[in-house]
């Protein structure tokens, strides 16, 4: 099989590394983890990588999706449990981790969110952790998740959460009042503009990083600090994306419910 | 390759059918009526032996108690969950069923669970393939609704376990069908499936790229089908009569079958014709006599079908779809006969559904393609694979009662996710985990899996121990669970108590009872069969010693025959049909001369070298069926 899909994603491949089948004992090179022979075609015992070295991909958030679908189907057809359905029990094992790897890994990098907060977690931010923890400890005290409301948004949320109780209000007593589902409406278009908008943020941020990750690869010093720095302002973007996201969706369930 | 000789089973809620790859393509396996479709009913005869299919449901209307149909309902539920079923099916349960238990379901004074009741079926598939290959059949796809959750999943797999058949994968309906038909089509696309059975609704939409069929979204209902539309009409036929006649039968079993039996038969005549006129003989000679339009009828089923509206919109929103970008909609399932469905599709997708496949073989033709890209494939399935996803959001019961989703629904399968557990107290030896399956925010509103305890976590401070829990979905859809402690390398042992199903150690004791069974049948059929033959090669070489050509034999030919014909009859009389089978084979081998001289010399030359039971020389009992040897219980 030909990598080339593999070589589209990354402009840059990682340095080949030598395996040796566990099987048929040849010697074979790969970029990535070594998941299969490539002469005998034998799924290999799984090794723990990242979900981007699993595809051969070096740290970077700007990926081609096609090329990464391309890359999936291509190792499904090695990897999935159906094609090694009348080998050993060990390798049947092998297979059915390799490919839940596999999907675990398609599943979190194509998905730009996704992919983001795992490169973070790879960091050591724990986002998700973050916010679980925020929510066990409001539990806990019996108050309110705190929400950090981005600045910029203050005075909006403020209004538009008074404009959803009373919409909540009017359909309880099932009164009607189309100018305020109107402004409401607006509202909501204004939010997912605003969401759009932080998206292209986040990718600009992604150019950010992935130019820094360059200059590393390239031999340039690259400070802790300026890693540090670039991390926060992703999480800080992400953070602001969660808070509308988590908006849109009020907004949608009050006009729905 | 006899040993990997893998069939595609069908286990519906009405019917049930075995499929087989005949080279290039997938084909149903008859039963021993000839029929394709086996319905999934199941009774005990009286001398309390199992029957299956057509002979049950004649059970159905003269002894109910001893029948039972629809049991795809109650695999791998519980008695909290199957209150409404046990309302509007004829189910008898155990009386001393406890709380939690495994259900158990009465016929005549017998007990079965759920999974012991489909195995029965799934035998009888297996005997129809076996009779079919003229050898063992031990390895089987089996469908299951997408939308089965793990204990529903499990419990399948049981049944097939303790029917004797290694279960090589559990494929999801509408998925199968998918594969059926892409066969045909070999084409790249959207493509959604709309299944509607008798229990269960099912809708998948897939992409299909150069023989990858990934299911992008999947949705359903487990309780959704033809067998609601039976309900209903019955429900309004009992109304009329006790309105009409003050004539309660709801609790009278026999009428309640033979209503039964004419509604579903008027559902189907009005799938063709617009109207029918409903006539049926009630106790006490009363009839029931009512005509329904199909204005009226369709007017009726509204809701019901409804209901696979919301499912279906789901399912578009998952995949990030509009109905627009869908190419093609595939019908599967008995109910998509119903006009009004066909109409509801094409409203909710826009365009044409396709129905040139039949609706009810379409899953059972499409299982037998999976169970040969699993034998290894063939030219038909090179390059097919199926990426399935799970229908279900997996869950861990965190503080407050609310589910913490590890692995979100529509995810591909096999998929896997990692938690990290630790103690509360110092010296905690023990963590209990709660696992639960759906998409409601609190523990209580999804479906308890399964409780395990993390034991043997090495004695360190509270808060030290870092369990590594890791939980896996394979390709069956079902989960495995393993642990580590981290800080010791500690393997931690797991103790699963699966919330509804039975455990290993009961599926080894079914498995063993039905394997004697199996076993005893088996040998009985083979020796029912050998000893048939028998009588047909005697037959034969009794016309083959009244005709000239006998006078043309050697004394010495003559005289080995009469020794193999006499060996025959001895070994005939014994119990031993592979004793039985070398005797006939030796005959065979020993009449082979005989045979050609009994030809007409036109003939005689083109059926050199076949021997006396291939002649037609005496048609005897067992003339084999075009398709399958005749079957002798």
């Amino acid at each position: 099989m030909t990598n080339s899909a593999l070589t589209a994603i990354s402009a840059k491949p990682l340095p080949p590394e030598t395996h040796s089948c566990w099987s048929c004992g040849s010697l074979f090179e790969t970029t990535r983890a070594a998941h299969f022979c490539e002469s005998c075609g034998k799924v290999q015992p799984p090794v723990p990588v990242d979900y981007f070295s699993f595809f051969g991909l070096p740290l970077k958030l700007e990926l081609d999706v096609a090329a990464l679908e391309k890359s999936f189907y291509e190792l499904s057809r090695k990897l999935h449990p159906d094609l090694n359905a009348r080998a050993g029990s060990q390798e049947q094992e092998w297979s059915l981790e390799q490919s839940s790897l596999l999907n675990d890994a398609y599943r979190t990098l194509r998905d730009p969110i996704k992919r983001t907060e795992y490169l973070l977690h790879l960091e050591g931010v724990e986002l998700e952790e973050q916010s679980k923890s925020a929510t066990e400890q409001a539990r806990a005290t019996g108050g309110i998740k705190k929400q950090i409301v981005p600045p910029d948004l203050l005075e909006e949320v403020f209004e538009l959460n008074i404009q959803l109780e009373e919409l909540r209000m009017n359909k309880k007593m099932g009164d009607d009042d189309p100018a305020l589902i109107e402004e409401i409406g607006k509202q909501k278009l204004s939010l997912e503009a605003r969401h759009e908008a932080l998206l292209q943020e986040l990718e600009v941020r992604w150019r950010m990083w992935d130019g820094m990750i360059q200059r590393t690869q390239n031999g340039q010093p690259v400070s802790e600090e300026e890693r540090r720095q670039e991390r926060e302002k992703m999480v800080d973007v992400l953070n602001r994306r969660n808070y509308i996201r988590n908006l849109v969706r009020d907004v949608n369930a009050a006009m729905e419910g | 390759m006899a040993t990997d000789r893998i069939v595609g089973i069908d286990l519906g809620t009405t019917n049930s059918l075995v499929a087989f790859m005949q080279g290039e393509t997938p084909v149903v396996i008859p039963g021993d009526d000839g029929l394709n479709l086996l319905p999934s009913v199941v009774a005990l005869d009286s001398n309390n032996h199992p029957v299956v299919g057509n002979a049950a449901r004649n059970s159905l209307i003269e002894t109910p108690e001893r029948a039972v149909y629809s049991i795809k309902r109650l695999m791998g539920r519980g008695v909290e969950d199957i209150q409404e079923e046990l309302k509007l099916f004829p189910f008898r349960l155990a009386e001393d069923m406890q709380p939690g238990e495994v259900l158990r379901i009465k016929l005549g004074d017998k007990t079965f669970t759920p999974p012991e009741i489909s195995a029965l079926i799934l035998r009888q598939l297996k005997r129809s393939a076996e009779r079919f290959f003229g050898g063992a059949v031990t390895k089987a796809v089996i469908t299951v609704p997408a939308y089965f959750n793990d204990a529903q999943r499990q419990a399948t797999k049981d049944a097939g376990r303790i029917a004797g058949l290694e279960v090589l994968r559990l494929v999801n309906e509408p998925t199968a069908a998918s594969l059926a038909y892409g066969l045909d089509k070999k084409q790249n696309g959207i493509v959604a499936v709309y299944d509607l059975g008798g229990g269960t609704f099912d809708i998948s939409i897939l992409k299909l790229h150069d023989g990858i069929f990934e299911v992008i979204a999947t949705n359903g209902d487990t309780h959704l089908g033809g067998d609601d539309i039976d309900n209903l009409l019955i429900t309004i036929a009992l109304d009329d009569i006790r309105g009409d006649l003050g004539l309660d039968l709801r609790r009278n079993a026999e009428a309640v079958q033979a209503i039964r039996k004419a509604v579903i038969e008027a559902k189907i005549t009005l799938s063709s014709q617009p109207s029918i006129k409903l006539d049926i003989e009630l106790p006490g000679g009363h009839r029931y006599r009512r005509e329904i339009t199909r204005e009226q009828y369709e007017q009726l089923i509204q809701p019901i079908l409804d209901r696979t509206v919301g499912p279906c919109k789901q399912a578009m929103k998952d995949a990030g779809l509009k109905p627009e970008q869908i190419d093609e909609v595939v019908l599967v399932g008995g109910s998509t006969r119903i006009p009004k469905v066909r109409e509801l599709v094409k409203e909710l997708f826009r365009r044409e559904p396709h129905t040139d496949l039949n609706p009810d073989e379409v899953v059972a033709l499409g299982a037998a393609v999976q169970a040969n890209i699993l034998g290894g494939g063939s030219e038909a399935t090179e390059n097919m694979l199926l990426l399935d996803v799970t229908p279900l959001s997996l869950g861990i019961e965190v503080a407050g009662g609310v589910t913490d989703k590890i692995i979100l629904r529509n995810s591909t399968i096999p998929a896997s996710a990692t938690q990290f557990y630790t103690t509360q107290v110092d010296g905690q030896a023990n963590v209990a985990i709660h696992v639960l399956q759906g998409e409601r925010e609190l523990a209580k509103d999804c479906r308890s899996l399964a409780r395990f305890d993390l034991k043997g976590i090495p004695g360190m401070a509270a808060g030290i121990p870092r369990v590594e829990v890791k939980f896996l979905i394979d390709a069956n859809g079902i989960l495995h669970v393993s642990a580590r402690e981290q800080r010791s390398g500690k393997e931690a042992e797991i103790q699963v108590q699966p919330s509804y199903g039975l455990t290993d150690e009961q599926v080894e004791g079914m498995i063993l009872d039905s394997f004697d069974n199996a076993e005893e049948d088996f040998r009985r059929r083979q020796l029912i069969e050998a000893r048939s033959e028998t009588s047909t090669i005697l037959a034969a070489l009794e016309k083959g010693k009244k005709s000239p050509a006998w006078g043309q034999l050697t004394t010495g030919e003559k005289k080995q025959i009469a020794k193999m014909e006499k060996n025959l009859v001895a070994v005939n009389a014994e119990e031993d049909y592979h004793a039985i089978r070398k005797a006939i084979d030796a005959l065979n081998q020993g009449t082979t001369r005989l045979a050609e001289l009994m030809m007409d010399t036109a003939v005689s030359t083109a059926l050199k070298g076949k021997n006396m039971n291939e002649t037609d020389l005496g048609e005897g009992p067992t003339a084999p069926h075009p398709v399958a040897k005749a079957e002798f219980e």
